[in-house]
C-alpha cells in the first residue's frame, strides 16, 4: 500500500472506502456518579475506515466515556450498539469476543511475560476451544501466527521475546495496541496511546493509527491536538460530561465553542 | 535453571525414592509417605496460589474432607471398595470446592484470604460438632481401601511398602498432570489471571469461570492428598481440616518456592523435615519453624526451588568477574 495514499486519507476528510458502514453507536450514554453526572446523553458513532477522536479537557468524561463502551462501566442510561445489536449489557469480556478491543492509558499489559506471549495470550482468547486441558498451548499455530501478525502490524517486529516490562514507554504503547490487534478487535478504543511518549515515537504512532482505520474503526481518546487533527476523520468535544460540538476537523477547528471552551490560544 | 538440568534431578529424585525403603526403616518410609502426600496437597494450592495468584487460607478443608470421605465409605469391620472410595473422596473433595468457590471467587486480595478461611471454619465445625464426624476424637479407618476387582488384586494398600509406592505412583501422576494442565491453553490463562486478571478480562477471558475451574481442580487434588493420608495413617480427626493445617500447607508452598511443582513437594519435605527435628528438640517448635519461615521469605526470595539457580547464576558472576 501506497504511503502517500495514506497521508491523502488520513488529513483529509475525504470519504474513505467503506464509509457508512456502522460499527458501534452511543446512544444518550449517561453515567452517574452519586448527584454527578460524569457522561450526561453522549452520542457517538464509530464507522469502518473512519477514526473518531474524543477530545475535551481533564475531567470532561472521555475516559468515563471509553469505560462504559468497553464494558468496564455500566452506563446509568443509554444503549450502545455494535453493527444495530444492542450490546449495552454485555461485561467486557463478551464485548472483546465479539470485536470491541481497548487499550488503557495507563499502560496495562503482563510485565513479566514476553512481547509474543503477551499477544499469544490475547490470540488465545479467540480460540474455539479454551478448555482443553492437554493441548500444548504453543502448539496452537493459528494462535501464534495471529499474534506474530498483530506484533508485526504494531511495529514490533524483532522484539517477540522481550520481556514486555523492560521495553521503553512507546514499546509499551505499540505492545498494548498490538494486544488488541492480536484479538482481531474491528472496533479500537484507544486511550491516551499517545501519552508520554517522544516526539519520534508519537510520530511512528501516527502512522500505524493511519493504517490501523483502514479496515477497522477508531475511537482515540487523546491531548495530542497535533496527532488529532493528523488523523481523525471526525471530532467530538466534551465538556463537563457532555457533547459540545462533533464534526470535520475543520469544523472543530473554526468552532467558536469549542475554542471557548477548550482549545484556548495556545492550540489553535 | 536449565530445563534439561531440572529433569534430570526430578529423575534422580524419583530414582531416589524408589529405592529409599532398601535403605530406610519402616518408620522413615512412613515418614516419607506422609511428605509426599502432603507434596500433593501443596502442590494442589500451589495451582491455586502460585500459578492463579488466588491465596487461600482455607485448603485444608478440601484435604479433610476427602479423609472424612474415606472414613465415612469404611465399614465397621470391612474394608472400602478402592474403585468407590477413591473417586468418592476426590469428588466430595472437588464438589465442596466448586460450591465454596462460586462464593469465594468473587472477592479479592485480603478479604479472599478472610472467606476462605471461613468457609473452611465452617467445614471444620461441621465434622467437628456434629455427630456425623465423631467429634474431636475422630474416627478410625479400621480398614484400608481393597482395590480387588473380580478376585484380582493390583495391588495391596496393608502392605505398607505398596502403599508407599502407591503414593509415590501417585505423587507423580498429579505432577504430570498439573504439568500437561499448566502447558494447556488453560493453564496459560490462570496465569495471566496472575499477572493482570483485569487485563485478561478485557482480552476477552471470563476470568471468572477459569478461576472456579482452577479452584475446583485444587479442591479435588488435595482431595488426593487427604485420600492417601486417611489410608496411610488410618484415622481422620477434624485437625485435618484445622486452620492450623491450611496454614501449614501454605507455609510448605512458599517455604519451597511459588508458582513451581517441584518446588511445592520439595517444600513439603523440608517442612516435615524441620518440624520432626524441631519437635525432637523441643516441644515450642513452632517457634522456631516461625523463624525459618520469616529467614525464608527474606533471603530466600523463590524458596528452595530457586536456591540452586541462584547459587548457578552467581558462580557464573564470579567467573565472569574473576
Amino acid at each position: 500500500m501506497a504511503e502517500a495514499d495514506l497521508q491523502i486519507r488520513g488529513t483529509a476528510s475525504a470519504a474513505p472506502a467503506a464509509q457508512g458502514d456502522v460499527l458501534l453507536v452511543a446512544d444518550k450514554l449517561t453515567r452517574r456518579f452519586g448527584g454527578l453526572a460524569a457522561n450526561q446523553d453522549v452520542c457517538l458513532s464509530l464507522e469502518r475506515g473512519m477514526l473518531h477522536a474524543l477530545l475535551g479537557p481533564n475531567g470532561a468524561g472521555k475516559s468515563t466515556c471509553i469505560n462504559m463502551l468497553s464494558g468496564d462501566l455500566p452506563p446509568s442510561e443509554g444503549r450502545i450498539l455494535l453493527r444495530g445489536q444492542d450490546v449495552t449489557r454485555l461485561s467486557a469480556a463478551q464485548r472483546s469476543k465479539i470485536g470491541i478491543g481497548r487499550s488503557y492509558q495507563r499502560t496495562n499489559i503482563f510485565p513479566g511475560f514476553t512481547v509474543l506471549e503477551n499477544c499469544r495470550l490475547a490470540a488465545q482468547s479467540r480460540n474455539p476451544r479454551p478448555w482443553k486441558i492437554f493441548t500444548d498451548a504453543l502448539g496452537l499455530t493459528d494462535t501464534l501466527e495471529r499474534a506474530r501478525a498483530a506484533i508485526v502490524e504494531a511495529g514490533l517486529a524483532g522484539r517477540e521475546q522481550r520481556i514486555a516490562g523492560t521495553m521503553s514507554h512507546g514499546e509499551q504503547r505499540q505492545l498494548e495496541i498490538a494486544m488488541v490487534l492480536a484479538t482481531d478487535a474491528e472496533v479500537l478504543l484507544l486511550d491516551e496511546p499517545l501519552a508520554g511518549m517522544g516526539s519520534e515515537e508519537s510520530a511512528q504512532m501516527v502512522e500505524l493509527l493511519k493504517r490501523l482505520k483502514q479496515n477497522r474503526a477508531i475511537l482515540l481518546v487523546e491531548h495530542d491536538m497535533d496527532a488529532v487533527f493528523a488523523v481523525a476523520d471526525t471530532i467530538t468535544v466534551m465538556v463537563n460530561g457532555v457533547v459540545l460540538e462533533s464534526g470535520p476537523p475543520e469544523q472543530i477547528r473554526n468552532s467558536a465553542d469549542v475554542q471557548t471552551a477548550y482549545l484556548g490560544d495556545g492550540h489553535v | 535453571m536449565n530445563p534439561r538440568i531440572a529433569l534430570v534431578l526430578k529423575l534422580a529424585a524419583l530414582v531416589g525414592l524408589i529405592v529409599f525403603p532398601s535403605f530406610g526403616s519402616s518408620f522413615y518410609t512412613e515418614m516419607v509417605a506422609k511428605m509426599l502426600i502432603l507434596g500433593i496437597f501443596a502442590m494442589s494450592l500451589d495451582l491455586l496460589v502460585g500459578f492463579t495468584g488466588l491465596v487461600s487460607l482455607g485448603h485444608a478443608a478440601y484435604f479433610g474432607i476427602a479423609a472424612y470421605t474415606v472414613a465415612l465409605l469404611t465399614p465397621k469391620y470391612d474394608p472400602a471398595n478402592f474403585w468407590i472410595a477413591l473417586p468418592a473422596a476426590v469428588l466430595a473433595a472437588a464438589a465442596a470446592a466448586f460450591v465454596i468457590g462460586l462464593f469465594v471467587l468473587r472477592t479479592k486480595g485480603i478479604y479472599f484470604i478472610m472467606v476462605t478461611l471461613a468457609f473452611a471454619q465452617m467445614v471444620y465445625f461441621i465434622f467437628h460438632d456434629t455427630a456425623l464426624g465423631g467429634g474431636s476424637d475422630g474416627i478410625y479407618v479400621n480398614f484400608k481401601p481393597d482395590a480387588t476387582i473380580a478376585g484380582w488384586q493390583p495391588f495391596n494398600l496393608d502392605e505398607p511398602l505398596q502403599l508407599y509406592y502407591f503414593v509415590v505412583a501417585a505423587l507423580v501422576a498429579v505432577f504430570v498432570f498439573l504439568t500437561l494442565v499448566l502447558r494447556s491453553p488453560f493453564g496459560k490463562v490462570l496465569v495471566g489471571i496472575r499477572s493482570n486478571e483485569h487485563r485478561m478480562q478485557s482480552l476477552g477471558y471470563a476470568t471468572f469461570r477459569y478461576k472456579l475451574a482452577a479452584f475446583t481442580l485444587a479442591g479435588g487434588l488435595a482431595g488426593v492428598a487427604g485420600f492417601l493420608y486417611a489410608v496411610l495413617f488410618g484415622f481422620v480427626t477434624p485437625e485435618y481440616l484445622s486452620w492450623h493445617q491450611s496454614g501449614n500447607v501454605l507455609m510448605m508452598v512458599i517455604l519451597g518456592g511459588m508458582g513451581n511443582l517441584a518446588g511445592a513437594v520439595i517444600g513439603a519435605f523440608a517442612f516435615i523435615g524441620l518440624q520432626e527435628m524441631f519437635a525432637d528438640w523441643t516441644k515450642h517448635w513452632q517457634l522456631l519453624m516461625g523463624g525459618v519461615i520469616v529467614a525464608a521469605v527474606l533471603f530466600m526470595p523463590g524458596g528452595l526451588s530457586a536456591l540452586p539457580g541462584r547459587v548457578l547464576k552467581k558462580l557464573n558472576q564470579e567467573s565472569k568477574h574473576g
